[in-house]
């Protein structure tokens, strides 16, 4: 059924294309899924993925950026010469296939395990946090005046964001509590430069080959902030898979990273970075006692919910290596 | 009194036989399913062998810090709010210490390949 409006749509944008072929759901979650395809041209069949959310799904959660906003993004990003895929399409009403957009599949793997681990991907490892930094770099310095309407936020506002949802699960966690205050504590204001933040820069948003960094992708999180952020978020523990020396997504080194930032032109605060990066443990945290509310309460009574529920232990051991490391 | 086997032989028994029989027949997202399936099941087992120990010394240290008697979760409860109000903080005795036990024993249930906690039995003072 799919096909058939796909088709449809893609011939509309597409000269030349006879149909699609080969379409497969990648993900679907309570408002939006992707859908990989093949476009079928006689010159050669071209990759694409569709995101969308579906005509009738429920309303976005309030923090996302919306799939227009989203679509634009990647566009630019795309214009600015970062790794991002060309957006091919972006949705009409009229087509029936809901809102979202149309992009080029770029070949790769999201998989951090197999990143991290697989051999084809050894030459790519180290030079990953370097090249990050640089593309970390390209999306804070792209042009505001060109940039979509987004929720602005604070380090301040993020806090409370967090404390309101952990006190929603009426849970007690002695750990997140010291994260809370502690994050109070040092909260180190507003950002003086407030740029655009990717704000889910890390594993299963990047496409890795064996030559390095392929595409960003799921700017569902997108805001306005501290471009520090992005830099703390991909620092998080939980993104390093087990290789937890390695702090840049269990690859590479916060130098590196800073180092290859720095070399596109932007100035890393590293003291901001590592409020970030326990911010983000605390964030990681919470979500994952979010996945066992709605394991609880929602319609999706899954085994994987439940068992992620549990891995918010898994992040207050962590915040305790970063705020009460023991004397080793 | 119920009878043996204990539920933690019963679902022991269980994980053993998914994961060396059923396993390695299974192929797919129904694979991925069952390991996640299996994981629970192996987190119960620990949870029955080792929660009981672990929630009696949590008790008893929280009373210490407190200076009060409750249920565990109450005693954490108040514990939060001490924390949440700046009236408890890592300079005061034993609390970072406490943090550090309770931590390592929901880890030793949820997840004793983590890498994080793995390093810090190995480094334990």
């Amino acid at each position: 059924m799919i096909e058939a409006e796909l088709a449809r749509c893609v011939a509309s944008f597409h000269p030349g294309a006879t149909g699609i072929t080969g379409a497969a759901k990648l993900s679907g979650g309570a408002s939006q899924e992707s859908w990989s395809f093949d476009i079928v041209h006689p010159d050669g069949n071209v990759g694409a993925i569709l995101r969308r959310a579906p005509p009738g799904y429920g309303a976005a959660p309030s923090r996302a950026a919306g799939l227009d906003a989203e679509a634009s993004l990647m566009q630019l990003a795309h214009d600015a010469g970062l790794p991002s895929p060309r957006v091919l399409h972006v949705l009409k009403p009229e087509e029936g296939l809901g809102t979202g957009f149309i992009m080029a599949r770029i070949e790769g793997e999201t998989i951090a395990r197999k990143i991290l681990r697989d051999e084809q991907f050894a030459k790519a490892r180290p030079l990953l946090a370097r090249q990050l930094g640089c593309v970390a770099a390209g999306i804070h310095g792209l042009p505001a005046a060109k940039l979509p309407k987004l929720r602005q936020m604070t380090a301040s506002k993020e806090i409370g964001d967090l404390e309101r949802e952990y006190r929603g699960f009426d849970w007690p966690r002695p750990v997140f509590e010291l994260a809370l205050r502690w994050l109070r504590d040092h909260d180190p204001g507003p950002s003086a430069e407030v740029t655009l933040v990717h704000g889910d820069f890390r594993h299963g948003n990047l496409i890795i080959g064996p030559d390095g960094v392929r595409a960003v992708l799921d700017w569902e999180l997108a805001h306005f902030g501290d471009p520090m952020e992005d830099l703390g978020w991909i620092c998080v523990n939980s993104w390093r898979f087990g290789e937890i020396d390695k702090p840049v997504g269990g690859f590479g080194s916060r130098e590196d990273l800073f180092a290859g930032y720095e070399e596109a032109g932007r100035k890393v605060d590293p003291v901001r970075v590592m409020f970030w990066e326990v911010m983000g443990t605390l964030r990681w945290g919470v979500m994952c006692c979010g996945m066992m509310q709605r394991f609880r309460s929602g319609p999706d009574h899954s085994m994987e919910r439940a068992m992620i529920g549990r891995r918010a232990s898994e992040t207050e051991i962590d915040l305790l290596r970063l705020l009460a490391p023991r004397g080793h | 009194m119920q009878d043996e086997p204990t539920p933690n032989e019963l679902i022991k028994a269980v994980a053993d036989f998914l994961r060396s029989e059923i396993a390695p027949a299974i192929k797919g997202h129904n694979a991925f399913k069952l390991r996640v399936g299996i994981n629970a099941l192996d987190l119960v087992t620990r949870q029955l062998a080792l929660a009981h120990a672990a929630d009696a010394a949590e008790a008893a240290r929280l009373k210490q810090l407190l200076g009060i008697d409750g249920s565990l979760i109450e005693l954490n409860r108040m514990l939060s709010e001490k924390i949440a109000k700046g009236e408890v903080d890592l300079q005061t005795p034993g609390l970072a210490d406490h943090l550090w036990r309770t931590t390592m024993d929901k880890l030793a249930v949820d997840q004793p390949n983590y890498a994080s906690y793995k390093r810090e039995l190995g480094q334990k003072s």
